[in-house]
């Protein structure tokens, strides 16, 4: 069954038809060219085709298209301003936190999002004072990255590049 | 020897080449080529692990809107060579394991693809089956020769009779489970076929274009000119992409069937775990005997393992005993149980990593037996010569490891006796365990350098970049082989138009590849002398090495590991690995350390993680997706520090180097094993250290 | 995956009534397990009836002291909140022990509670499942048994609910208001999962149609001091083996009330009656403290991969206790 749906993604605005089955990931992939949100599960288990759904971030392949008709989508594409990366890419880079770059755009959307949840004050199950300050210490990112999973094993560089980026 | 010429470029932590578009998730991975209204074809799965397909009905797949063709036995049989079982998709009714490819459905959608593979019916006569190790029913064999062609067995001495005449004895038996490479990009491939002439063009995501396009040319019985295998960038493999497996010859089959459209084919995490390999599990037995003053008299290891009845697959994980101490007597065996499983195949350092887990643990026992530090232990039995080949190593670092890595570790302050040392709810311990891995060349490599009229070089070859930094290291080292900066070097890899190139496996690509581009640059000096002209152009194999025949080679290991232990619940918590390695010159620290690391990591995940749990009555991996297969998460990973010694090579390529994308998840499982018993007193043999096994 | 109609009904009544009025038809809200289910088969439903936008998603404080959850706030809007932190900390910690950032970004309170059992057959349609397809068989029992539950369980199955946010609702003894086709009505949380029996593809009481529109919570226990710890295989992202709830408030040496409830050891989250019963009053000592969490895990029946669970479970219920009463220490 069908269905026609407006989505804005990386600052465009693109209308399409899709599937109520449509995924917002295969949406993104399969009906707009839109490859920088992998798939790495499709079920929620990996973290690969982490977006910004209105600032925060979601797993596209939980998503259904249909069911955000007009959602504001940024992915890893969208994330710069024109040629210049996003402090988070940048700071990838600088620490070589990668290999296979799969799982990256997921990686730096997740830790953008993540960035924001701590600039709110939001807690993690490794916060040690919940009346303290909430900072992106080394522990702080590994427990709120953890849902984005890199085979290559670069974690340890994802939160040198993250405490880099970190305001 | 290149590095003292040209630019520098080699040595130098050049940032990698295609890092601005990985990081924007723009770089092209295989299913992410566009081409006007693609199909998909998704893969129906035998749900019964031994028997015969007897009828598939497919009407009602065929019924649904948006399908434009079934896939079934009937319909495609004969079509493809049928000799090798793995690649003999569609061509007989018969089912060697649960989860192998029965029929397809291809459609406008992957939706539509989707919902009708469910709706394809499949009848079998359902054969008994036999899955686990050691089995039941069905004899052990000894293969012909073990992955790698090394033999299957050898012997040297009366091993028993050392054995019984020794002061110390260990005699364990560890085991290591299922474990599955699981990049994170699932298996994908875009095919198109055409005909009159009939063509093939295949994006894939594989470790090597060329392997694939021979493969299928055999398979297909086409002219590999025939065939183009496009691969720019690669999601991760680690073995598992090393070869095409069914998936490849199933989209190729459906292309075919629909000639002209572009056919995609993602696999799905699940399917991933019967359709592409895994690290088969072993039951390895060490036996070691020994005197008062930790010298080895008499090593024995005995493995058995799982390899399936569609296709011999025999991983060397006895191997590493031949080499690593001395022992005047020694024996190594690998027996096979051929079951109605899914195909195993290369998993990261396949061999060394089961293996070295096993002997790394029992050399951690023989040292508590003899009252000796574990570093100590290993230095007295290091080896003049490699005790297998007789030869000269071309550089045995072992010790400089243990020690360097000791010194940066703090080794000598932990405490000798297990279960000393408490911090408030949590046992703390230390372990060591040595690492090794063959410094190998592939034959077959060949590069090519044209200089363009903008003075730039371009440098062809098929190699490929799984991540391993290929891209960014074949650069450097073109660069400075031609003796110009790395900006001037404009590289061509992953396609199969490209010059050959040999398998990114075994470690090898740096060395294989690596020289094909240095000969290349020579051939290309030689014959255009300093001035060359636009258009100027030179090729050159991989050269073949004498001095292979004259020198052991093998990169080298330490691995120390820090452990926590919680005394009421069993978690284990790694907040500190440390790797020393020696693997000859590298050629990029940057990329060179995320490999290190990244492969320790791997370790650390394979030690407290990774086990794919069969059952038996079904005959499949029951926890296969990313749920239920734990692979390490960013909260599980401490501090990880890989350090090198300043070395090179001279024997083993114009280089100087080797690989290092094995050799850091070798030896990391036994180092945190080590540890957790060095904190709780528990010695835990079978993989993976899970909560539970420090419970009482 | 089959086809579906997809609607977004504007109120919850009106969602009631269509699922109500179309057997096929099922509500979707962060879509973190459905949707999942509809990719693998589990759930085959026609007609999806949207309910996020339809149901309440604030958080509002009671004149009686307590607070209303609407059923749409999602796990991270309700850990976060400043009056979830200050009142009901082993709720935020409870959340925060659950899966990821992204998905606690998409899962809402009502879909938290509603979410299936992880077991892997009842996942993989190709094998029997009593859950998924009354009468076929458990092939749990038998099988790959290590997530299996300990207590509660039946012949028919021995599944666990994998909630950690329930588990920290029940020590708050929540109560959750459902809408259905005859009206409005309260259910304890205590009463919500039930146990699996013979109807083991029933993990609730609520009736077919029956919506989730809020979970209320009485006023905190004064002076309680709360705590919730989770074992799981990984440090993260990963379902529980055995996780503890608990609440209590002490006076001089002893507990004058205990709230326990485990996770990861039931068809529902399990509140710990015995281990309360034998706390309470008593003086307080380490010895006592394992006796009382024994007292309740005496009942269990473990299978051939999960014995760990009840020592497990004792461990880390002492742990927990001990940490908060700071007996031992």
């Amino acid at each position: 069954m069908d269905s026609t749906i407006t989505l804005t993604v990386d600052g465009e605005r693109r209308e399409l038809t899709v599937d109520t089955r449509t995924t917002l990931l295969d949406a993104l992939r399969d009906r707009l060219g839109v490859y920088a949100p992998k798939k790495g599960c499709d079920h929620g288990q990996c973290g690969s085709c982490t977006v910004l759904m209105e600032d925060r971030r979601v797993l596209a392949c939980l998503s259904l298209a249909v069911a955000h008709d007009g959602a504001r989508v940024t992915t890893a594409a969208g994330l710069g301003d024109g040629d210049e990366l996003h402090p988070v890419a940048g700071a990838f880079l600088d620490e070589d936190a990668f290999q296979c770059g799969y799982c990256t755009p997921g990686q730096i959307c997740s830790a953008v999002g993540m960035l924001s949840e701590v600039a709110s004050g939001w807690l993690s199950h490794v916060t040690e004072d919940p009346e303290g300050p909430v900072e992106a210490t080394d522990a702080e990112i590994r427990e709120r990255m953890s849902g984005n999973l890199c085979r290559c094993g670069a974690y340890p560089h994802i939160v040198a590049a993250i405490r880099r980026a970190a305001p | 020897m290149i590095g003292t010429e040209g630019s520098g470029a080699v040595g130098a932590p050049m940032e990698r080449i295609e890092g601005r578009a990985k990081v924007t998730g723009t770089a092209p991975y295989a299913y992410e080529h566009d081409f006007p209204d693609p199909l998909h074809v998704h893969p129906v799965l035998s749900t019964v692990p031994r028997g015969r397909v007897r009828s598939v009905d497919v009407s009602a797949a065929q019924g649904l809107t948006g399908v434009r063709a079934t896939l079934t036995a009937p319909d495609v049989a004969g079509t493809v060579g049928a000799e090798d079982r793995e690649f003999a998709v569609l061509q007989d009714g018969e089912v060697f394991f649960r989860g192998q490819i029965v029929a397809a459905v291809v459609a406008d959608t992957p939706e539509i693809a989707r919902q009708a593979a469910t709706l394809v019916r499949v009848d079998y006569e359902v054969d008994d089956h036999e899955v686990e190790l050691p089995p039941a029913r069905r004899e052990l064999y000894r293969p012909e020769e073990v992955n790698t062609g090394a033999e299957a067995d050898t012997a040297r001495g009366d091993a028993d009779a050392v054995l019984a005449d020794s002061t110390v004895r260990i005699d364990r038996t560890y085991r290591t489970p299922r474990e599955y490479n699981n990049p994170m990009e699932p298996h994908c491939s875009i095919a198109v076929w055409e005909t009159d002439p009939e063509r093939l063009v295949l994006y894939d995501s594989t470790q090597g274009v060329h392997v694939v396009r021979r493969t299928l040319a055999e398979v297909l019985g086409l002219d590999a000119e025939r065939i183009r295998v496009i691969s720019p960038h690669v999601g991760g493999g680690f073995g598992s992409k090393g070869s095409p497996h069914a998936h490849n010859v199933l989209v190729v089959l459906a292309a075919r069937a629909l000639p002209g459209r572009a056919v995609k084919l993602a696999l799905t995490r699940r399917q991933m775990f019967s359709l592409v390999g895994y690290r088969p599990n072993t039951i390895q037995r060490i036996r070691i005997g020994a005197e008062e003053d930790g010298r080895i008299g008499a090593l024995v290891h005995d493995v058995v393992e799982t390899s399936s009845l569609a296709k011999e697959y025999a991983e060397q994980s006895g191997v590493c005993s031949r080499m690593m101490y001395t022992a005047r007597a020694r024996r190594t065996t690998h027996r096979l149980a051929a079951l109605d499983v899914p195909i195993p195949f290369w998993m990261r350092a396949p061999g060394e990593a089961p293996g070295m887990f096993a002997l790394e643990t029992a050399m951690d026992e023989l040292a508590y037996a003899c009252g000796l530090d574990p570093i100590e232990l290993r230095l007295r039995n290091e080896p003049g010569r490699d005790p297998e080949s007789g030869l000269p190593w071309s550089g045995r670092h072992l010790a400089r490891c243990l020690r360097q890595g000791a010194e940066r570790f703090g080794w000598d302050t932990r405490p000798e006796l297990p279960r000393g040392h408490r911090d408030g709810d949590w046992w703390v311990g230390t372990g060591v365990a040595s690492a090794v891995y063959p410094r190998l060349t592939l034959p077959g490599s060949e590069a090519e350098i044209v200089l363009e009229r903008d003075g730039s070089h371009t440098v062809s070859i098929g190699a490929a970049d799984i991540g391993t930094g290929t891209w960014t290291a074949l650069t450097q080292i073109a660069a400075d082989a031609l003796g110009c900066g790395p900006d001037r070097v404009r590289l061509r890899i992953g396609d199969s138009r490209l010059p050959t190139a040999s398998v990114a496996g075994g470690s090898s690509g740096i060395s294989s590849w690596g020289s094909a581009v240095v000969a290349a640059a020579r051939a290309f000096r030689d014959a255009h002398g300093d001035r060359p002209a636009p258009g100027a152009r030179s090729r050159a194999e991989t050269p073949e090495n004498p001095e292979r025949e004259e020198y052991a080679m093998y990169s080298f290991g330490s691995q120390f590991a820090e452990v926590r232990v919680n005394a009421d619940t069993g978690e284990v918590r790694v907040p500190r690995i440390l790797g020393v390695f020696s693997a000859g010159r590298i050629i990029n620290p940057r990329t060179a350390r995320s490999q290190l690391t990244g492969g320790m990591v791997m370790g650390l995940s394979m030690a407290l993680h990774e086990e794919g749990v069969v059952d038996p009555r079904f005959g499949h991996v029951v926890n296969g997706d990313l749920a239920g297969y734990h692979v390490a998460a960013n909260a599980d990973v401490g501090r990880v520090e890989a350090e090198w010694l300043d070395e090179v090579d001279p024997h083993v390529n114009a280089l100087g180097a080797a690989g290092v994308g094995e050799i850091g998840i070798v030896g990391t499982a036994a180092a945190i094993a080590n540890a957790a018993f060095h904190a709780t007193g528990v010695r835990v043999r079978d993989l993976p250290l899970t909560p539970d096994r420090f419970l009482g | 995956m089959n086809p579906f109609t997809y609607a977004r009904p504007g109120g919850a009544g009106e969602a009631v009534e269509a699922v109500t009025a179309d057997p096929g038809a099922c509500f979707l809200a962060g879509g973190t397990n459905l949707v999942d289910h509809l990719k693998l088969g589990v759930a085959s439903p026609t007609a999806l009836v949207d309910v996020r936008g339809a149901v309440d998603d604030t958080i509002e404080e009671s004149p009686d002291g307590g607070v209303r959850i609407g059923a749409g706030v999602t796990n991270s809007d309700l850990a976060a909140h400043p009056v979830i932190r200050r009142s009901y900390p082993v709720l935020s910690s409870a959340l925060l022990a659950g899966a990821s950032g992204q998905l606690r970004n998409m899962a809402t309170t009502g879909g938290n509670l509603l979410q299936r059992t992880r077991c892997v057959y009842f996942q993989d349609v190709t094998t029997p499942c009593n859950k998924r397809e009354p009468g076929s068989g458990c092939s749990a029992l038998e099988g790959h048994g290590r997530d299996n539950a300990v207590l509660g369980t039946s012949e028919q199955c021995v599944a666990t609910h994998p909630s950690d946010m329930a588990v920290g609702l029940l020590v708050l003894d929540a109560v959750v208001v459902v809408l259905g086709p005859s009206g409005e009505r309260r259910v304890p949380l205590a009463d919500l999962h039930r146990l699996p029996g013979a109807e083991p593809e029933r993990d609730t009481v609520l009736e077919r149609g029956e919506l989730i529109t809020a979970v209320e919570l009485p006023a905190p226990l004064a002076e309680g001091r709360g705590a919730y710890r989770k074992v799981r295989d990984r440090a993260s992202y990963a379902f529980a083996l055995v996780s503890v709830a608990a609440l209590v408030h002490v006076r001089g040496d002893r507990i004058t009330e205990a709230r326990i409830a485990l996770g990861g050891v039931a068809h529902a989250p399990w509140r710990a009656r015995r281990t309360e019963a034998a706390l309470e009053g008593r003086p307080l000592t380490e010895a006592g403290l394992r006796v009382a969490a024994e007292a309740e895990l005496a009942r269990a029946r473990p299978g051939k991969d999960n014995a760990f669970k009840v020592p497990l479970a004792v461990n880390t219920c002492t742990a927990v206790l001990r940490d908060l009463t700071g007996v031992g220490s």
